[in-house]
């Protein structure tokens, strides 16, 4: 039975799930849910997820949410097929991709997640203004975060270890979305962090996953 | 002299999940104060264990990590076979379940709670006015992550699990700030929650990390 994915290819979570999923070359439905008609917190969809938001998997007999347990999910269940991103035989390795990833969750996606939200969402889903003082507030904390990084690229090819894993895929969607908007000079700005972008950016998985992220375009 | 070293504070919430981690599977360490009121954590020293300037920082013999979640993540798995079973082994379906509700206390009851914390317990502690709007908005934004918990815990003893895991013990330290705080309300009032909360908190090892903080 096939694994089925609902969300929108369109959500930095979703399309975090999907790039992971096609890391892997796994077979996945992708179930739309349509948020305008407020389909997710109807009880159909809240019934796989208690706090109405998008993603969920269905895996058979499984149902999750919350995008990373999912992406950690599919790495964990995927993993034989030649794509080790989490190094869970590696004890020391496993343990500093994990750390990473709670850098990404808890002092990267916070800061990045206001001003994406405050720059595309707010003028294209609610054309409202953006909150400017946020968008300042949250730039400098995600430079804080980044100059880290940058320091930390210095001596590891990708923010793990020498090799891509999942700490580096959780980034991917925001990292892309803050490349529209004139904040995409943190990045720039940065030559490790830029280059390390590059790279992660170019993988054909995310490649995919890029021509969907369509929030905020004019057209 | 044990391999394991914690860099941190004892008031810390995010040493106190390291900690209960530590007590819980009954592994050696050595615990290494960091004195944050003078502002060490910001220290060459210290950003030498941890970049990003916090605590807890942390040392198992050569291997260096920070984020309190990615510790005991390594904890929980590396001494798997000492005191507490904190994991859920199993089929890798069974052990999603436990980094399902790991993802929801960072993602859902991490935010509310570290700002009520914040407000309710450490500013009056530091003398400082607490800010009652952002009290009311984070009471409400918990109190709806909060009905979810209270109905997942008529089904399940423990969040992800009929044991206790690393799910239910990465809620310790902001449940045990807010239970000195008007916010207990929001605890108290949801029976399996309640019940929940006085089963976790009641734990030897959650008892030994509170000692830690009349040292």
């Amino acid at each position: 039975m096939t694994m089925k994915l609902y969300g929108l290819a369109m959500s930095t979570c979703t399309s975090k799930v999907i790039t992971c999923l096609h890391e892997h070359g796994a077979e996945f439905e992708l179930v739309p849910v349509n948020l305008q008609n407020g389909e997710h917190k109807q009880p159909a969809f809240l019934a796989k997820n208690p706090f109405g938001q998008i993603p969920a998997l269905d895996d058979g007999d499984l149902t999750l949410f919350e995008s990373r347990a999912i992406s950690t999910y599919v790495a964990e269940k995927f993993k034989g097929s030649g794509c080790d991103l989490l190094r869970s035989q590696n004890p020391k390795e496993a343990a500093l991709v994990k750390a990473w990833m709670e850098v990404e969750s808890q002092q990267f996606s916070p800061a990045i997640s206001s001003i994406f939200y405050q720059f595309i969402i707010v003028p294209s889903m609610y054309g409202g203004s953006p909150n400017q003082m946020i968008i300042d507030e949250s730039s400098a904390k995600l430079g804080k975060v980044l100059d880290v990084y940058e320091k930390r690229l210095s001596s590891s090819k990708y923010l793990a270890g020498d090799f891509y894993n999942l700490a580096d895929l959780h980034h991917l969607s925001y990292i892309y979305y803050l490349m529209k908007t004139p904040y995409g000079k943190l990045i720039n700005e940065r030559p490790r962090v830029r280059a390390w972008w590059e790279d992660i950016s170019s993988r054909p998985a995310f490649k995919k996953v890029a021509a969907g992220l369509t929030l905020g375009d004019k057209n | 002299m044990a391999a394991i070293k914690v860099h941190g504070s004892p008031l810390s919430t995010a040493t106190q999940r390291v900690l209960a981690c530590l007590y819980e599977k009954g592994v050696d360490f050595q615990f290494v104060p960091i004195n944050m009121a003078a502002g060490e954590q910001k220290s060459d020293n210290f950003l030498a264990l941890n970049p990003f300037g916090q605590v807890p920082a942390f040392e198992d013999g050569d291997l260096k990590l920070f984020e309190s979640r990615a510790i005991t993540h390594y904890v929980a798995h590396e001494y798997t076979g000492k005191g507490t079973q904190l994991l859920i082994t199993g089929s890798n379906k069974e052990a999603a379940v436990l980094t399902l509700w790991q993802e929801v206390e960072a993602q859902q009851f991490n935010s509310p709670s570290s700002t009520l914390a914040w407000e309710l317990f450490y500013k009056p502690f530091f003398g400082q006015a607490t800010d009652a709007a952002k009290v009311e908005e984070n009471e409400a934004k918990l109190g709806k992550v909060l009905d979810v918990y209270e109905t997942r815990l008529s089904q399940s003893k423990y969040l992800a699990s009929g044991h206790f895991t690393l799910a239910d013990l990465y809620h310790l330290p902001n449940i045990q700030c807010l239970l000195s705080t008007p916010a207990k309300k929001l605890l108290e009032s949801r029976p399996h929650i309640d019940a929940w909360v006085k089963d976790i908190t009641a734990r030897p090892a959650w008892s030994k990390v509170l000692a830690m903080q009349k040292q």
